[in-house]
């Protein structure tokens, strides 16, 4: 690892001043993915600002639903009473999420800004557009692309990179209708969460909107419209501590036999979690059976292109959608 | 790696302190940051060397004092410079488990952290887990009783994490403790006895 130097602040607005715009400086909080990517020689930032101890690490009701610090810890949100009760879909998709080891250290703010398990990504040997956008004879190419692409994207992805989002808790707060508030030495903004990462198009070194001089400093989540029924379904290849090749959260409300309220993301499927209100709101006021289901997941999966090696996954997000939502029902 | 500029500062519990206070005295008869002339002339401002931070660290009850560049991890900090080698190296990217220790009481890959922001937690390795030297902590004794270590490598983090999960309640069924120890990968036979190991310490009740 290159060395670097190492800031503490103590609070947002000073994290905010360590920071300022240079692309060298990187926030770190948890460490658990920056640290990594830095033994890598991914991230080889001049400094850190050390953000682990602003006090953001509260969960609390507010007049909408809750709003969660970004410093919260992944492991303390999915026991957080207020969220079991109100967001068990945000409980369960933390549980599924990494090894208890890491939930303990990670952030809420951090795991929004994870980055791709892509292994071209992460082998520094190989060419990728996510990791060295830029070199003097132009874009360094995809890996992925004609390589060995089992985990990859089948939605949303593009010519220059085919790389998912790697959280789970990104795809619980997609379907949540989370909202992401940032703090900017203008002042503040909120980010509803469906537009906080980005699909790849041909600048996929950014995998989200946050702007190098921002800071997250919560995430809101709104009280449903409707109370109803939620499930994170994950599909791995071992039953624990890996990372989804398919996940669908979804929450469902059913009255007499009809869908009232349907919220659904995908994760495991594209550079973001791939949520479609449109295909949604088509949903509500169906009968609430398997035939509706499997319709619905055949829309999700309507624009899906497979790799050479993952075509699988279209099938197995379809499947894994039915099984969601009967689960909910 | 030797450090000459690694300080032990004190020991907080008792049993620890009647055992180390005749070494202590002589810790606090050398003068606090200079060893030598060379060093003296190095540093003449007692400041820690150019790019190096001075760092206090509370683990398994003692506290140390010492010099790191912010690139230094946990890990090697406890391997490297305090010869505390239980944690060990597996994968040095968080994927093992083999480095668990636990940070204020929840368990953690030192692998992944940097030790510059450790200051003021409150560290236990596997060193400080029994509670005296002659006596084991109730799951290492569980470990033998089950043969849960074999080649013994994994053993330590797999140790934190089992102390964990009991301590956690995460411990009430063999399903269970499979998900809470997932964050702890070994190649060998052992899961099974390991398994056993904390499923024995969980219903025998005993603090743990």
């Amino acid at each position: 690892m290159k060395n670097f130097d190492l800031v503490q602040a103590d609070q947002p607005a000073d994290a905010l001043k360590l920071k300022s715009a240079a692309s060298t400086t990187r926030f770190i909080a948890g460490g658990t993915n920056l640290v990594d990517l830095m033994k890598y020689g991914i991230e080889s930032p001049d400094t850190l600002v050390d953000i682990s101890r602003l006090p953001l690490d509260t969960v609390a009701k507010t007049a909408t639903g809750v709003r969660i610090g970004a410093l919260a810890r992944n492991s303390d949100v999915a026991v957080n009473k207020l969220i079991t009760d109100q967001f068990p879909l945000l409980a369960q998709a933390l549980l599924a999420g990494a090894s208890p080891q890491l939930r303990n250290m990670a952030t809420m703010g951090g795991n929004l800004m994870q980055r791709t398990r892509c292994y071209y990504f992460y082998d520094t040997s190989t060419p990728c557009n996510k990791r060295n956008p830029q070199s003097s004879e132009g874009p360094s190419g995809c890996g992925a692309i004609g390589g060995f692409n089992r985990i990859h994207a089948i939605l949303g992805a593009s010519s220059s990179c085919i790389a998912t989002n790697p959280s789970d808790m990104n795809v619980a707060l997609s379907a949540l209708d989370a909202i992401v508030q940032i703090q900017g030495p203008n002042g503040n903004r909120s980010v509803p969460l469906i537009d906080f990462h980005r699909l790849p198009g041909n600048t996929p070194q950014r995998d989200n909107v946050l702007e190098t001089n921002e800071l997250i400093v919560g995430i809101d989540l709104p009280t449903p419209r409707m109370a109803g029924k939620s499930h994170y379904q994950k599909v791995r290849d071992r039953a624990s501590y890996a990372f989804a090749l398919v996940s669908v959260a979804t929450r469902m409300a059913v009255e007499n036999g009809t869908i009232r309220d349907i919220q659904i993301a995908l994760g495991g499927v594209a550079h973001k979690p791939w949520r479609m209100p449109a295909v949604e709101k088509q949903a509500v006021g169906q009968p609430a059976t398997e035939a509706t289901f499997r319709e619905v997941a055949r829309q999700l999966l309507a624009e899906a292109k497979p790799q050479k090696d993952n075509a699988f996954k279209i099938k197995l997000a379809e499947n894994t959608i039915v099984r969601s939502l009967q689960t909910v029902l | 790696m030797t450090n000459q500029k690694t300080y032990l500062i004190d020991g907080a519990g008792r049993r620890w302190f009647l055992k180390q206070s005749s070494a202590l005295a002589g810790l606090f008869a050398l003068p606090p940051l200079r060893f030598s002339t060379a060093a003296a002339v190095d540093q003449p401002t007692g400041l820690p060397p150019a790019g190096k931070r001075s760092l206090t660290l509370k683990i398994n009850r003692k506290t140390y004092k010492l010099d790191v560049e912010p690139r230094e991890t946990l890990l090697d900090v406890l391997r490297e410079r305090l010869d505390l080698t239980g944690s060990k190296k597996g994968c040095d990217h968080g994927q093992c488990g083999a480095c668990t220790v636990h940070i204020d009481g929840r368990t953690a890959n030192a692998c992944l952290l940097l030790a510059v922001m450790q200051q003021g937690r409150d560290i236990t390795t596997v060193e400080g887990l029994a509670p005296g030297k002659t006596e084991l902590h109730p799951l290492q004794t569980a470990f033998l009783e089950h043969d849960g270590f074999q080649c013994g490598f994994c053993t330590s983090g797999q140790l934190m994490s089992g102390v964990a999960a009991i301590r956690e309640g995460h411990a009430d069924s063999r399903a269970e403790i499979k998900e809470w120890m997932s964050g702890n990968i070994c190649r060998c036979g052992a899961y099974a006895g390991i398994v056993a190991a904390v499923e024995s310490v969980q219903k025998g009740g005993k603090r743990v």
